[in-house]
């Protein structure tokens, strides 16, 4: 009774938690609700019985040593990568769960409970691999670059088919030794389909994966919860498979794709120039010139991408921007969705940075007032802030919402060299009259300006 | 099987709360609500806990204790760096010395 209560206690702090991350000023207080929850769903379980605690203290103490060092010690630019890996060991551990309750439930079990299972295996498996599929393209530990191969489709489909027979025919249950063959060809099958379905997928495409991805650590273990019959295991696992649908669904949108064009497209694999020929020179500047022309500058819209994380450029980036407010310049950073790894990343990387969140807008609320703003400065993005999206109907990436600094009276585009963008897709942008480009090391070249601005 | 089906009853209707709740977080913050909410799937660390403290199975026990050590890295780690992160945003204040430095 008491430890329902609990367990009560714990959803509410959840939900509570959750709610209040709808504000910067209350989202820090709002996880640690949702920590103090945690704890008491914990502390709950530990005290509800006849437990062996050997094994629960050792595995604790392991868990929380790696799991504390592993927090305080990632860089913010390696965020992606790590919420790809902690995603895959909620998954896995889900599917240990249901793995325990087969191995000790024998003959006993369900055919409920063998479905329930059969869920958390599945669901469990796939998150894991693809996870850690997901971390090795982040960490560029294995190419970011799509993998495809004839047939991959229908090898994936078949995969998915003969898990969910296996799955069926041991919810059956022909008995228990049969069933344990079962249960391995299963977990094994589902480890396999998590790495095949994400190495089709690109490095820029990985926003949506990590958002998919964290849906599935929910849903296992929500199955890890019908499993064992345990309540909060459910409603926090359907509030997180919820969130990351909906994340899911607004990546999607930033990128006018739909989910399965994202999934198996290869989107990126193919580096053919689509769209109409640019026209027009490219008209490189040094960073001298560029700092006459923002000192002057009234307005400033900054827009940055994955290549201002790689350079790690957020901090003199940041740097310039009060520079400019110093010098009487409104400046803002306008983000899109989709730039960077993951949802929000550029958010982060800029809090870090210590830019206030106030001056971090998106796309909309900047693209109206483009015309006023003197100058646009794209910081390590590409395909985001392309107006072919806008223009060129023949582009692929048309009607992609994306940031449309090409109005704004000058744009500088600081790039390292004058290669396309994930989608191989040429960026007229460069092109135009109005756009100066400055090359180099996105943080070397920021520095040479903040450095003009303090000479 | 009523059993099932009133777990499945909570499911649904906590599936519709979440879309509620999450709908409402700003794309500022999506990088935090997806890590907290990793944080949160870490929950199958009550499952974990149970598995591993069972006395009259010990494959149970190991399985359980592998899962517990994954589960607890989920939360552990999860909670930590949304901290991290969300103590990093802060609002525009000409009085905070840290924003004019």
């Amino acid at each position: 009774m008491t430890l329902e209560i609990c367990y009560i206690l714990a959803a509410i702090l959840f939900i509570v938690g959750l709610k209040r991350l709808n504000s910067p000023t209350t989202a820090r207080n709002g996880n640690m609700l949702s920590a103090v929850g945690m704890f008491l769903a914990v502390a709950a379980t530990l005290c509800s019985g006849d437990l062996d605690y050997r094994y629960i203290v050792a595995g604790l103490v392991i868990g929380g040593a790696i799991g504390g060092a592993a927090a305080r010690m990632i860089e913010m630019t390696a965020i992606p990568e790590m919420v790809a890996l902690f995603n895959g060991f909620g998954g896995i551990a889900s599917l240990l769960v249901g793995w325990g309750e087969f191995h000790s439930g024998r003959t006993e079990l369900g055919s409920g409970t063998l479905a329930a299972i059969g869920f958390a295996v599945v669901i469990g498996g796939v998150t894991f691999s693809g996870s850690v599929t997901a971390y090795g393209k982040l960490s560029g530990k294995i190419a970011g670059r799509p993998v495809m191969f004839t047939g991959q489709q229908l090898a994936n489909a078949i995969l998915l088919i003969v898990t969910l027979i296996c799955s069926a025919l041991m919810v059956a249950g022909p008995g228990f030794a049969a069933d344990y063959r079962l249960f391995a060809v299963i977990a094994v099958l589902s480890l396999v389909l998590g790495v095949l379905a994400v190495l089709p997928i690109g490095g820029a495409d990985m926003p949506v994966v990590i958002s998919l991805l964290n849906s599935y650590s929910g849903l296992a273990a929500c199955a890890a919860g019908f499993v064992i019959l345990n309540k909060v295991l459910i409603v926090s696992g359907a509030l997180v498979g919820a969130s990351g649908i909906i994340l899911t669904k607004i990546m999607c949108k930033a990128m006018n794709r739909s989910l399965t064009n994202v999934l198996f497209s290869g989107f990126g694999a193919t580096v053919a120039s689509h769209g109409a020929k640019t026209e027009g020179a490219v008209n490189p500047m040094t960073p001298d010139d560029a700092y006459y022309v923002l000192e002057a500058a009234r307005s400033v819209v900054i827009a940055p991408g994955y290549g201002m994380a790689v350079a790690q450029a957020q901090h003199v980036v940041r740097e310039l921007g009060q520079l400019l407010e110093d010098n009487g310049c409104e400046v803002h950073y306008a983000i899109h969705p989709v730039a960077g790894r993951m949802p929000g990343h550029m958010n982060v990387l800029l809090a870090e940075a210590n830019v206030p969140y106030d001056q971090l807008v998106e796309p909309d609320a900047v693209n109206s007032i483009m015309e006023t703003v003197d100058v646009g400065l794209v910081i390590g993005a590409n395909d985001v802030v392309n107006p072919a999206a806008r223009d060129d109907k023949n582009s692929p990436i048309y009607g992609m919402p994306v940031i449309d600094i090409a109005r704004a009276r000058t744009v500088f585009v600081l790039k390292r060299s004058m290669a396309s963008g994930f989608a191989g897709i040429e960026n007229p942008l460069f092109f135009r009259n109005n756009t100066r480009m400055l090359f180099g090391d996105a943080k070397s070249t920021v520095s040479a300006l903040v450095a003009s601005f303090k000479a | 099987m009523e059993a099932t089906v009133y777990l499945l009853f909570i499911l649904v209707l906590s599936i519709f709360l979440g879309f509620e709740l999450i709908s409402k977080v700003p794309s500022t913050l999506h990088t935090p609500l997806m890590s907290g909410a990793n944080a949160i799937s870490g929950i199958t660390i009550v499952g974990a806990i149970l598995l591993a403290g069972r006395q009259e199975d010990p494959v149970s026990a190991y399985i359980g204790a592998a899962a517990l050590v994954f589960a607890t890295i989920n939360v552990i780690g999860g909670y930590l760096v949304t901290d991290r992160m969300l103590a990093m945003f802060h609002a525009k204040d000409k009085s905070n010395p840290k924003d004019r430095n």
